[in-house]
């Protein structure tokens, strides 16, 4: 089975009043454990609805979730669920709460009733791996918003989840800030195989996972590699959504009658695909 | 007509051991009827900056005048003109959803000319003219919640109630942060149309290159509170020591164009929007015959 298990989801806020509205409308999706998913789709696509479910802080109207293999809708194993699934959401201000950073990342493992001593070493673990040790003794509002966001992280893999969901982590950020995020979380997948779910409005950071899927209205209507899901601009435009500058450029110019290749979704892939022409041409 | 800053410092908490110089020795002049960008990394001095535009901060040393008029001399024979100058420059700060406050559509966006003391009429007449211009439609949304709409319409109510001010200026921080694709396209095309119809100056901040290569004719650059550069975004694209002394980075077609620079085909680095890249490529690779 896989890590998160989804079937036949369905979210309905405000059910039975005038203001009903299914948010989530009959998804079945499956992710396995080490798998980088971006989440795509425009303000009320459902993503974030959809998200919320994957760590039981939303549970489902009807259909089933299932983390490592725990229920959501059972109340005992919710609590297992839980602690698979740490999530990080999209205002660096609303999420730390202690006054120093190291009691920040220590306030869930606490709560877990973790010994001191053990809490200790996930503090430094944690911060080890968000690249944060230095401000361990900081108060959190005198850090930038991406180091906030990193903080954030490191109080999610203090209480040791496997799994991450973030929710437009960069959305509010500058552009360092919205690198020095995707970076830590990139180095967490690939050097311990931390599974992530990123949900975006940035295509650019989309193109950095394995696989992504794109929302409308509640349902899955695109879920594939990032360069079969870029190489389609005009499918993405009609549902409110970009593509890569790269992928952009290159699909105007295939129109144009350059024979570039289909699947171009990075910079350096589009310079070495048309140097390649331009070389062919000159030769 | 213009705003213009003449070697205006600003000091944060000055005399204690917080002080903090965010704005060194800064003139500048934004022209009536242009689209200014203002660009630096967080901290260069922007928002700081802006403040000043309408008086909310007054400089530590240095001058403020709006269409000549100093705004921060509140002398007694210049206080009124000071104060009309102040209230020509509409400010929209960051996620300005997030001061929504009244019960209705309408009534939020009236909370300002009602304010100023103008009559009901002249209010309904404001309200209606400044939700037709941020393209929310009167009798479908006038008696709504604002907490009821979309991110992107919140924001647009926002805008109105500064619109309804009938400013000279008008002052945006960020205006796209956190709008989803759409959401941004949408802002933009309205910025433009505002812009266009009423003929204003617009001063913007922001931290995407391709909108402000796409937007602005003038760009302001800051680093560390001190203005770097005033010119043309093509003109400072072009200035590569400039872009990254001052940490920024340039539209990403441009990077493109570089390394394809780089890599030996004679393209123009100065586009500024995929149109442009476009079509200097074919003109490059045509003249090589090679479609």
């Amino acid at each position: 089975m896989a890590f998160i298990e989804v079937k036949n989801l369905s979210h309905i806020y405000n059910a039975d009043t005038e203001r009903e509205h299914r948010a989530v409308d009959r998804v079945s999706l499956s992710i396995e454990a080490g798998e980088f998913v971006a989440i795509l789709g425009t303000n009320g696509s459902g993503k974030s609805t959809l998200a919320k479910h994957f760590n039981g802080l939303l549970l489902p109207t009807s259909g089933e979730v299932r983390v490592a293999g725990f229920d959501t809708r059972d109340e005992e194993e919710l609590w297992q669920a839980r602690q698979q699934v740490g999530m990080v959401f999209q205002n660096p201000d609303n999420q730390l709460i202690a006054a120093v950073v190291e009691d920040d990342i220590a306030f869930g493992p606490e709560n877990l009733g973790v010994p001191p001593d053990e809490i200790r070493k996930r503090v430094h673990e944690a911060l080890e791996l968000v690249g944060m040790t230095h401000f361990r003794k900081f108060a959190p509002h005198l850090l930038s918003g991406g180091q906030k966001q990193r903080i954030a992280i490191a109080g999610a893999l203090a209480m040791h989840t496997r799994a991450l969901v973030l929710d437009e982590p960069t959305a509010m950020l500058d552009p360092a800030g919205r690198e020095e995020v995707l970076q830590v979380v990139k180095r967490l997948h690939e050097e311990q195989g931390i599974t992530v779910i990123y949900i975006t409005h940035f295509m650019e950071e989309a193109a950095v996972a394995d696989r992504t899927i794109v929302m409308e209205a509640g349902r899955i209507v695109a879920d594939d590699e990032p360069r079969q899901i870029f190489a389609q601009a005009a499918r993405m435009r009609e549902l409110g959504l970009d593509v890569p500058v790269p992928a952009l450029l290159a699909e105007r110019l295939r129109r144009q009658g350059v024979k570039l290749p289909q699947a171009i979704m990075t910079q350096s892939e589009l310079v070495r695909a048309l140097s390649e022409i331009y070389g062919k041409v000159e030769g | 007509m213009a705003i213009v800053l003449d070697k205006v410092s600003y000091t944060y908490m000055a005399r204690t051991p917080f002080e903090r110089q965010a704005l060194h020795d800064v003139s500048l002049t934004i022209k009536d009827g242009s689209f200014t960008a203002i660009a630096g990394h967080t901290g260069s001095g922007k928002s700081t900056l802006l403040q000043h535009l309408n008086g909310l901060l007054s400089p530590t040393s240095g001058r403020v005048t709006v269409d000549d008029v100093d705004i921060n001399d509140l002398s007694k024979s210049n206080r009124d003109t000071a104060i009309k100058m102040r209230q020509s420059v509409g400010m929209v700060f960051q996620y300005p959803e997030q001061q929504l406050f009244e019960e209705t559509v309408a009534a939020d966006i009236a909370f300002g000319p009602h304010n100023q003391g103008l009559s009901e009429q002249d209010i309904e007449a404001r309200v209606r003219e400044a939700m037709e211009l941020v393209g929310l439609d009167y009798d479908k949304y006038s008696s709504h919640s604002p907490f009821e709409l979309s991110g992107g319409q919140m924001r647009r109510v926002a805008i109105a109630g500064v619109l309804a001010l009938h400013p000279r200026y008008l002052v945006l921080d960020e205006p796209t942060a956190g709008l989803d694709p759409r959401g941004r396209e949408d802002l933009i095309a309205m910025i433009k149309r505002i812009k266009k119809q009423w003929k204003l100056t617009i001063v913007f901040v922001s931290h995407n290159m391709d909108d402000i290569a796409r937007l602005a004719d003038d760009m302001l650059v800051f680093k560390g509170g001190e203005l770097l550069r005033q010119a043309a975004p093509r003109a400072v694209f072009a200035d590569r020591e400039l872009l990254a002394a001052a940490g920024l980075r340039p539209p990403q077609v441009q990077q493109i164009m570089w390394c394809l620079q780089e890599s030996g085909m004679p393209v123009r680095t100065d586009v500024l929007d995929v149109d442009e890249a476009q079509a200097d490529i074919c003109r490059v690779l045509q003249g090589k015959g090679g479609r």
